[in-house]
């Protein structure tokens, strides 16, 4: 072959363009595990449509080393099985990469580009010369095409039958005969046509021990078990529904009494209204609560996150951001709910938010919301998002904390109140950290108080006095300033960083990054590509709100910080100004907003854009 | 400070109850609504039933959305823990909050507006949980708070105080919660305590969603001439259906009842309520029955009252969860949480 080959040994992309509907996923999670299972580190990433059937979909996998588990934008190989995207497919493949498609039907001649290696196998009509049944046509498809990659990428085939042997159990072990014999077709025409492996392949290795593959709404479903949450309320909608489907079945499995009797409630509400009134009924009553639930979810809450925020109700709010304004794109993701989670609700109000990275992230931050919900007495956020919630990801094994107690605030026991000398007040600060002391429902009567969302006193009593009014707001607004103590620093790495004598030295370059949640791994990735290009950066990546000082430092140390997220409008970075007041001029914004994830050529390309054009004038 | 107490003088020649509370005990903050509202007589009626029922003040929540009515749990039981939710939103909080702890007497006080319009979701689907509380609506037929507006309660033909009138037709709270499957049915009038006392104690005692609607004046608002919620419209059209006797778990029935008329009920706690039938042709544990005899009566323009349905068989909420029999507030960190975490783990590898 006269074109030039991508010749990359576990250093590629690989997309899989199928129809919604017809089993390609578990095909795919069965392609990705198989890499992981050799040892090399995989991403993948899954975008569908919101449709049950028809609708193209598209499956991405990123074999890669450790560091750069993110779209990068490049794909190297495409497995187009979608006629009705194919164009599109063939237009996307890189220089030199390569193209399978199912070669039953012919291929749009029109469709020829000589820069690429056109694959094809016969997949439909080998498959439905084995196969009978309509529906295991279909299915079985997918699963050829799986053993036509097996072949072309030398994948391991004990691996995939283990994994299929896993997948179906004992329940459906007979399963496994016919989807190895599905894998063997595609596998051994690939063998005998094709020059095997190709030049872009997988090579077992050692790097991934220590890790696992899952999703973030799994994982934070997880926290929410083990941080002993007994309550949790929703309403279902894309992306978050798995995040109460996983935690509905941690309980069911750990969370029951030897005589099935449940030491939890789920409650599927009538709507997000609803679902978080039954969260804070919850946190008010004394338990650990939650919901789970996207942007639409959030702005139906409004009226009770400021509620909570006023009447010092803890409830923990999930929110697996998608694609807005309005229903949006319900299966696509984006930062979009930054600013309404911060400040969600009429009147003064803000709220603490977590910002996982990924799902292991999403795991600490879950359990960590609750012990910061009940400390604080508020409603706090974990922003997540559809890439970190839906999408599985490679990452370090959960850990858990032996050392974790959950920190349930100040809560006066039936003893303390027993000796309360004066009535009990409720609204005070007798800590100096803007923390007031609460009681429970049930447990004493001299701790009895009305929740009341109208105006109070520190007493907790009816108020429309201005001055009463503002004593208790600007109490609040010191408890927001010791919750920054608290919240999770921000992960900070500089370029020239030296220990003299156990002290940490830095000196920083001039530009900086600053990211948020899944931007992560695409931001580092372009600060390596950048660095090997001569371009240094330092990193900054904000995990929560309220914004914590090594943020405020990060942001003055550098002439500009570059500030990526993915939305439209710069939310992240209106919200640094607004909050920190930094120079003017110093934040730049880098956005994304097209509902796929963040890819580091995109970062990086829109950096050296502004640097020239910078340099230029 | 506009915060008012009732000074609470010691009465030692009070009546006391079995646990040695007298009735000042149940009472709360001094009342600001407006003299001779309807809301301020249900209170009464509230702080009797519990005093009579020997309910431990601390072991009641009390909860309410936004209206004059929803004002009202701040001047009953000042020793029991009150919340004062959103406008409407009340039911969700009492779901949340029975759902974490099961032990506590759950009372909820709504307007008409409260619960038929902005809360008709939430009042409906509180309904269909089968939520244990007892969920009063103090219904005015308008908006008091913001002034008088026509509220969906408000009966076609009725004149407002400045003189509209309203066209279009009503939603009856008790036709809507005996359709919904609410399992305890009532309709009271705040004129008259004696009816309504023991109703409301029965509503305490039944195991379930106990809706009351009781018909309770606005003075200012809706109280004139051409109303059909004023006290004298209201006395004009009553019509006690059912009168029900509340008779405490252990106490022997002594009353003598007519045979055919009366029809002990046991609860789920072993207390017993007598319904005695002032109407013959109304059974209410019947449904359909009970929706039949409704509309006739109300073609009439008749406000019927009394203990209209009851169903002491339906399952709760926690009976349907299946939930053990403590309360949900204590979160004590789990040992076994890591090796939890390693077994589900193994599973993602
Ligand atoms: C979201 C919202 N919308 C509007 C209001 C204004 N508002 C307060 S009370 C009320 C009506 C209350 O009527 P009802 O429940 O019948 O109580 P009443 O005052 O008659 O006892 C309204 C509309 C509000 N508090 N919240
Ligand atoms: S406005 Fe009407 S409902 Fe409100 S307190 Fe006055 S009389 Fe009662
Ligand atoms: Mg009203």
């Amino acid at each position: 072959m006269s074109k030039s080959s991508v010749n990359h040994v576990n250093d590629f992309t690989l997309k899989v363009a199928t129809v919604n509907g017809t089993g390609s996923a578990s095909a795919n999670s069965l392609l990705m595990k198989s890499i992981f299972r050799m040892g090399v580190p995989v991403m993948g990433k899954n975008y569908f449509p919101s449709n049950i059937q028809g609708l193209p979909t598209w499956y991405e996998i990123r074999v890669t080393d450790p560091g750069h588990l993110t779209r990068s934008g490049d794909v190297h190989f495409m497995v187009a099985m979608n006629a009705e995207t194919f164009a599109k497919d063939h237009a996307e493949v890189t220089p030199g990469g390569y193209l399978l498609y199912d070669s039953t039907w012919p291929r749009n001649r029109d469709l020829n580009r000589d820069d690429i290696h056109i694959i094809g196998v016969p997949l439909a009509e080998m498959v439905n010369q084995h196969f009978v049944e309509p529906r295991t046509r279909i299915l079985m498809k997918n699963v050829a095409y799986v053993g036509a990659l097996a072949g072309l990428l030398d994948l391991d085939l004990a691996v995939i039958e283990q994994l299929l042997k896993e997948t179906f159990g004992e329940r459906k072990a007979k399963l496994v005969k016919p989807n190895m014999e599905a894998v063997r077709i595609g596998y051994d025409y690939v063998l005998e046509h094709y020059d095997c492996p190709l030049p872009v392949r997988v090579e077992r290795a050692d790097m991934t021990r220590g890790h696992v593959v899952v999703d973030g709404n799994t994982t934070a479903a997880l926290g929410a078990m083990l941080a002993g949450a007994t309550v949790g309320a929703w309403y279902p909608i894309t992306p978050s529904t798995s995040v109460m489907d996983a935690f509905s079945a941690f309980c069911g499995k750990y969370r029951k009494t030897e005589e099935g009797e449940r030491e939890y409630v789920i409650l599927q509400a009538e709507d997000e209204l609803a679902a978080i009134g039954m969260v804070m009924g919850a946190g008010w009553m004394g338990a650990r609560a939650f919901t789970a639930t996207s942007g639409p979810g959030i702005s139906l809450m409004n009226e009770f996150l400021s509620f909570g925020y006023y009447t010092e109700t803890p409830a923990v709010i999930f929110d697996i951001q998608r694609v807005g304004p309005s229903t949006g794109m319900p299966t696509r993701t984006q930062q979009s709910d930054l600013m309404e989670c911060a400040y969600a609700g009429h009147g003064d109000t803000r709220h603490i938010c977590l910002y996982p990275a990924d799902p292991a992230e999403a795991f600490d931050f879950s359990i960590r919301c609750f012990d910061l919900a009940e400390h604080f007495q508020t409603p706090v956020f974990l922003v997540s998002d559809l890439d970190i919630g839906m999408n599985e990801w490679m990452v370090p094994e959960l850990k858990w904390d032996e050392s974790y107690r959950p920190d349930r605030g100040k809560v006066l026991s039936a003893e303390s109140l027993e000796s309360l000398s004066g009535p009990f007040r409720r609204y005070m600060d007798p800590d100096k950290d803007g923390v007031p002391f609460r009681t429970l429902p049930g447990v004493h009567p001299a701790g009895a108080f009305f929740t009341r969302g109208s105006g109070h006193s520190k007493h907790g009593t009816y108020t429309e006095d201005a001055a009463e009014y503002q004593e208790v707001m600007d109490r609040k607004a010191r408890k927001f300033l010791t919750a920054a103590s608290h919240v999770p620093a921000p992960v900070i790495e500089y370029c020239n960083s030296t220990e003299v004598g156990g002290k940490k030295r830095v000196r920083p370059v001039r530009y900086g990054f600053l990211t948020v949640g899944s931007g992560d791994l695409a931001v580092r990735e372009a600060r390596h590509n950048l660095k090997e290009k001569g371009m240094e950066f330092d990193y900054c990546r904000v995990r929560a709100f309220p914004f914590t000082r090594e943020v405020e430092d990060f942001i003055a140390e550098h002439e500009i910080v570059f500030v990526v997220e993915q939305n439209r409008d710069g939310q992240l970075k209106g919200m640094l100004l607004a909050e920190l007041e930094p120079e003017a001029g110093k934040l730049v914004s880098i956005l994304h907003y097209n509902g796929l994830p963040l890819a580091s050529m995109h970062v990086e390309s829109e950096v050296v854009d502004h640097l020239r054009k910078a340099e230029a004038s | 400070m506009s915060f008012m107490k009732k000074p609470r003088a010691h009465h030692s020649d009070l009546p006391r109850n079995s646990l040695g509370y007298t009735i000042r005990d149940y009472e709360g903050g001094m009342s600001t609504l407006c003299a001779g509202c309807g809301h301020d007589s249900i209170t009464a009626a509230l702080i009797q039933a519990c005093w009579e029922l020997d309910i431990e003040p601390h072991r009641v929540a009390k909860m309410s959305g936004i209206g004059c009515s929803s004002k009202t749990p701040a001047y009953f039981l000042s020793q029991a823990h009150g919340i004062n939710a959103v406008h409407g939103r009340m039911p969700s909080i009492a779901t949340g909050a029975n759902a974490a702890n099961q032990h506590l007497h759950y009372l909820g006080v709504s307007g008409d507006g409260d619960s038929l319009s902005i809360g008709f979701g939430q009042f409906a689907h509180a309904i269909r949980r089968n939520v244990n509380m007892l969920y009063i609506i103090e219904n005015n037929g308008v908006y008091g708070l913001t002034k008088g507006q026509f509220s969906a309660s408000a009966d076609v033909g009725s004149r407002a105080k400045y003189g509209q009138e309203n066209e279009q037709p009503p939603i009856d709270p008790v036709l809507t919660a005996i359709s919904l499957g609410c399992t305890f049915v009532a309709r009271g009038f705040s004129g008259d305590k004696d009816q309504l006392v023991p109703l409301i104690q029965a509503g305490l005692r039944h195991r379930g969603f106990a809706m009351i609607d009781v018909i309770s004046p606005c003075v200012a608002f809706n109280d004139h001439e051409g109303s059909t919620k004023s006290y004298a419209h209201t006395r004009e059209y009553y019509h006690p259906a059912i009168h029900a006797d509340f008779i405490p778990p252990r106490e022997e029935i002594r009353t003598e009842y007519e045979k055919g008329k009366a029809m002990p009920v046991e609860l789920h706690d072993g207390s017993t309520i007598v319904l005695r039938k002032i109407d013959v042709d109304h059974d209410p544990t019947n449904r359909a029955g009970a929706i039949a005899y409704l509309e006739r009566h109300r073609e009439a323009r008749e406000i019927v009252t009394g203990l209209l349905y009851l169903e002491e068989e339906g399952k709760d909420l926690h009976a349907w969860n299946r939930t053990v029999g403590d309360s949900l507030v204590d979160t004590q960190s789990r040992s076994d949480a890591a090796a939890i975490l390693e077994e589900i783990q193994a599973g993602y590898r």
